[in-house]
């Protein structure tokens, strides 16, 4: 057995020189194996003891493990000796997803230094490289490792060529490792003390520390991660945030290693954890800046953003004395969560519910199970779209976060916001994926070749198109092999119209799309044609139409149901024949009536999720 | 019957019925409205199974003890005289049987002498009335002229046949053994053997046209039976057919072709004397007296009382609904044991028997007393709101309804799920 080369003698808390602090974190695509890889760091560094160990031990929440992905990021300090000196190492696990980009950059300003991880048999993913552009943005050192060697298809040359050819380095520079058997891990670490500088910060100034990520815990309220750059917080010592200026009391400070272990304060350049006791993230905001309330500092940090929803959808409880039920669950979940926005809003079809704001896509649907999961809430989510500003002829601006409140009548203009997509893609593709792009109304803003086989292509995009069906169809246009990264980039004005479904000439507001004019006649006769499948014949015709103001642009006919009697009634079917019956009364409970047609809950559902949220992550399993 | 037994409260070994029963049954005598005893007997075996039947029959001859053809009529007699005392036990008092049903599978799998050894028990452990009805159910491949005579000799009154269609594509694809001409012969002895005939039919088969199912109602009328039963195929689960059907190698049924077979038929059977009673049965009746109505089956519609014998069967007494082991061979297992055959029991609360009351009068020509919906859990107001509306949409007869009855329309025959609903309050 060879002797561990973990510490003997790890540095502690509070007391560490700078200069043996190594702080990092890995940007990698959400498949590629960071979780495996960090876990195999915990195991070598001997935080974790073997029999501790469970599979991705940083991601707590079940759905995070379930899905492999990582939601909320953590810091994890680890000992570790190279050549006689005994070295912390801080490694702060980084979301993977784009809808978390803010998140994201918030980790890595904590960071000196980030691990490129890419998966060596599919090589980086276009969400790596927007990390990694902001990771080099950030003057981070980059330590470029391919994993996955061990699989069978692992191309390491391959990509290690791409690699070198992003970063500029020699491709034998680039390690191989593989989080699964463990082969590498140690030069890794060994690479991490080498080549991350230590952190720089004025040990004497007053504290300012980073909040990189705040989470709720049930039992001890919000933790707070930072990252201590000038100063030193210690326990008791009464603490301030810079952006709101109120102030804590510092109920306790420590280190995650990677459970809680209270320490003597947190010293600069070291990554560790507050307890203030608050209830909410919202008072301890990603980016904000804590100093000491006894010797403020001057400036903050910087780099500080409120995060911005870009997508909202109306959640409805289906059954509707549930929504008491569902606000208590949001208040519960918006503790965790201070990108989660929400405002009751009502429906004619659907009822009391909320328009919830979400970071993207994949946000939503996370938000959307874990209420139905954690809370036992059985929901209606309402197509996802975007903020539109619509000025009127008056000049008036009008902010849209749901189709209904589109003004009727003059409309000067209608904003849209617009998104900068990267899309990489093996080069056999590079046609249909313009093609689709073109079809969404996508500018073309560049493209360059990764290697002879592997594109980069670039759109400037609208949003709403990419929060609709764009992943699928990109998926399903370039085999699987598409990789895409976002992000909101200013708006546009368009042609854009508001199609209203109307059945039995009553609109029913659940189902308004606001949609290029180009594109509204297919929503038309898509919706008018799915519902016609999903509403059951009535006793009479519901003409089911859809329309831009008064004018109709597609019509289908629901015909007057003529048959509705089982037409055998022996002795023994009684029985049977009234439980049949004693069932249509419960059917009947989830029926909702627009008019007077009645309306099936599990129509309202297919129509709106089939086109809608929930297939991007859906891909990437 | 349906093969699935619903869910219930477990029976009691002894088969014993709470004091309850015996009461409701004297006052209702008491009051002057008598409920009436009526005995069904399901013989559970066929020589094929049709891909359309959900019902609880066996092709095998011997099913175990006591459930072979041979012993079957045997262990039926066992349970008559097991009712018999479960019924004295449970101080209930005697009541004649007015009808008798022997139904299935194919009763005439068994030799007549067996079906009227049945019967002549059921006379002997309850009684027959004098004008009692005993029908046998029949295919049309099954009986001869001598096993019609022997029924008639022994007590029977009445065949009702599975004639299903007259044409030969149809029988086909329903899987019937028998051929269309194998029904005037057998309606012919039944006829000699002076028995009254009905018949069954079966509308909208796959593949079956309007102008298929006229030639079988032509074909049915032409041979004058004094009754006939019109049943829309329905695709259940568990069925080949239901396998057939969603796999989708068969076409599912299409309601509307089935509504225009409907109309078709009542039009046809109107013109030829028959008068509709109830959704799916006509009776020869010119004078309107009703004399060739099922009156078994109008029990059972009327929410009268009935002891079903053999496997898998239902009964009810009272407002007490149960019914016996599904497989032939653990049904005749428990009477050999000693222990009753019924393994499931329920009784419908106040609301569910207000439902089936409602759902079974409103099946009737002679419809459901409006003084019914009063038992409503509003009193009927909601109920007589939904009659006015309903009237006025075509779906109920406003005379009828005046003279204090609900009766649906032909429209309203078609549709009489939704006027069940829409009077039951959902």
């Amino acid at each position: 057995m060879p002797v561990s080369p973990m510490a003997s003698n790890a540095p502690a808390p509070a007391a560490t020189d700078p200069a043996v602090i190594r702080n990092f974190c890995i940007i990698a695509h959400i498949d590629h194996g960071k979780s495996t890889l960090a876990d195999r760091m915990l195991q070598s560094t001997g935080v974790v003891q073997p029999r501790d160990m469970k599979a991705q031990y940083l991601d707590r929440m079940d759905i995070e493990r379930e899905r492999g992905i990582t939601i909320k990021s953590q810091a994890v300090r680890m000992p570790w000796s190279l050549n006689g000196t005994d070295f912390a190492l801080n490694m702060i696990d980084t979301p993977g997803h784009v809808d978390f980009t803010y998140e994201v950059s918030r980790s890595l300003a904590a960071c000196e230094g980030a691990i490129l991880l890419v998966d060596a048999a599919q090589g980086i993913e276009a969400q790596t490289l927007a990390n990694l552009y902001l990771a080099m943005e950030n003057d981070l050192a980059i330590i470029p490792v391919l994993n996955k060697i061990d699989l069978p298809s692992a191309d390491p040359d391959r990509y290690a060529a791409e690699i070198a050819g992003l970063i500029g380095c020699e491709p034998e520079d680039i390690l191989r490792v593989s989080g699964k058997t463990g082969v590498g891990v140690e030069e890794l670490l060994d690479r991490v003390v080498e080549a991350i500088p230590a952190p720089t910060g004025n040990p004497d100034a007053p504290a300012r520390a980073m909040i990189f990520d705040s989470v709720y815990d049930t039992y001890r309220g919000v933790v707070t991660y930072v990252r201590v750059v000038d100063g030193k917080l210690s326990p008791r010592e009464k603490i301030r945030m810079m952006s709101t200026g109120a102030t804590h009391e510092l109920l306790e400070i420590g280190v995650s290693s990677p459970e809680p272990k209270p320490s003597k304060g947190l010293s600069v350049g070291e990554v560790g954890y507050l307890i203030t006791g608050v209830k909410d993230v919202r008072q301890s905001k990603v980016g904000d800046t804590v100093t000491g309330a006894g010797n403020p500092a001057q400036e903050q940090i910087g780099g500080y953003e409120d995060p911005k929803p870009m997508v909202f959808s109306g959640l409805y409880p289906i059954d509707g004395s549930d929504y008491p039920v569902l606000r208590d669950a949001l208040d519960k979940l918006k503790l965790n969560d201070a990108a989660l926005v929400y405002e009751p809003e009502t429906s004619v079809a659907l009822g009391f519910g909320f328009r919830v704001g979400f970071l993207g896509l994949l946000h939503l649907e996370i938000i959307r199970e874990r209420l139905e999961r954690e809370f036992n809430l059985d929901l209606i989510s309402t197509a996802p779209n975007v903020v539109y500003e619509v000025t009127k002829e008056d000049k008036t601006v009008v902010t849209v976060t749901n189709p209904s409140e589109f003004p009727e009548g003059k409309i000067n203009e209608v904003a849209e916001p617009m998104a900068s997509a990267t899309i990489i893609v093996p080069s056999e593709f590079i046609g249909s994926v313009m093609e689709l792009c073109q079809g969404k109304r996508g500018q073309m803003k560049g493209m360059d070749y990764l290697s002879e086989e592997r594109v980069e292509i670039r759109y400037w995009i609208p949003l709403a198109e990419i929060v609709f069906d764009f992943f699928d169809l990109l998926k399903s246009r370039t085999k699987g092999y598409a990789s895409l990264d976002w992000k909101a980039d200013g708006e546009q004005t368009s042609d854009l119209v508001k199609v209203d479904i109307l059945l039995q000439g009553e609109t029913v507001d659940a189902f308004s799309s606001i949609t290029h004019k180009d594109n509204a006649y297919a929503y038309g006769v898509m919706m008018t044609g799915k519902l016609k499948e999903l509403i059951p014949r009535q006793q009479y015709e519901v003409p089911i139409q859809a329309a831009i103001g008064s004018r109709i642009i597609a019509r289908e006919n629901i015909r007057a149901i003529r048959k509705d009697v089982l037409s055998k009634c022996y002795g023994g079917d009684i029985s049977r024949k009234r439980k049949l019956l004693e069932k249509q009364k419960e059917g009947k409970k989830r029926m909702k009536m627009v008019g007077r047609v009645e309306v099936p809950q599990e129509a309202f559902i297919a129509a709106l999720s089939s086109d809608g949220a929930g297939s991007e992550t859906g891909a990437k399993k | 019957m349906p093969s699935i037994l619903p869910l219930g409260d477990p029976a009691p070994d002894d088969g014993r019925f709470p004091a309850e029963v015996g009461r409701r049954i004297r006052s209702a005598a008491d009051a002057g409205s008598p409920r009436t005893f009526s005995l069904y007997v399901h013989v559970p075996f066929c020589t094929v199974r049709c891909g359309y039947c959900d019902f609880n029959t066996y092709t095998a001859e011997d099913l175990g003890p006591g459930a072979s053809r041979t012993s079957y009529a045997d262990t039926v007699c066992g349970e008559l005289d097991f009712a018999a005392e479960a019924l004295r036990a449970s101080d209930i008092p005697d009541r004649t049987l007015e009808t008798v049903f022997f139904g299935g599978g194919t009763p005439t799998l068994l030799p007549a002498a067996d079906l009227v050894g049945i019967l002549g028990r059921a006379r002997d452990v309850f009684g027959l009335t004098a004008d009692a009805e005993v029908t046998t159910e029949a295919n049309p491949d099954s009986v001869t002229a001598a096993s019609l005579q022997e029924l008639a000799a022994g007590g029977f009154t009445r065949v009702s046949f599975g004639m299903q269609s007259a044409v030969p594509h149809v029988l086909a694809t329903l899987e019937r053994t028998h051929r269309p001409e194998n029904v005037p012969a057998a309606v012919g002895w039944t006829r000699e053997a002076g028995l009254e005939v009905s018949l069954d039919l079966i509308y909208g088969t796959p593949g079956e046209s309007l102008e298929d199912w006229r030639t079988t109602v032509e074909a049915a009328l032409a041979l004058r039976p004094d009754h006939i039963s019109a049943y829309s195929l329905i695709v259940e689960e568990g069925t080949k057919f239901g396998a057939q059907v969603k796999r989708g190698t068969v076409a599912d049924v299409d309601p509307d072709d089935q509504a225009d077979k409907y109309l078709l038929a009542e039009r046809l059977f109107a013109e030829a004397g028959y008068r509709w009673y109830e959704i799916s049965n006509w009776a020869l009746d010119p004078d309107g007296s009703g004399l060739h109505r099922a009156r078994h089956n109008v029990a059972y519609w009327r929410d009268q009382d009935w002891w079903g014998a053999g496997p898998g069967a239902h009964s009810h007494l009272a407002g007490v609904r149960f019914w016996n082991a599904k497989h032939p061979a653990a049904y005749a297992q428990r009477l050999a044991t000693g222990i009753s055959p019924s393994v499931g029991r329920e009784e419908p609360d106040a609301e569910a028997r207000f439902l089936e009351r409602v759902m079974l009068g409103v099946r009737l020509s002679d419809g459901l007393p409006t003084a019914a919906l009063e038992e409503a859990p509003d009193g009927g107001a909601q109920a007589k709101r939904e009659i006015a509306a309903m009237i006025g949409e075509g779906l109920l007869d406003g005379r009828a309804a005046l003279a204090g009855r609900v009766v649906p329309t032909l429209q309203g025959r078609l549709l009489d799920d939704a006027i069940v609903r829409r009077l039951a309050g959902f």
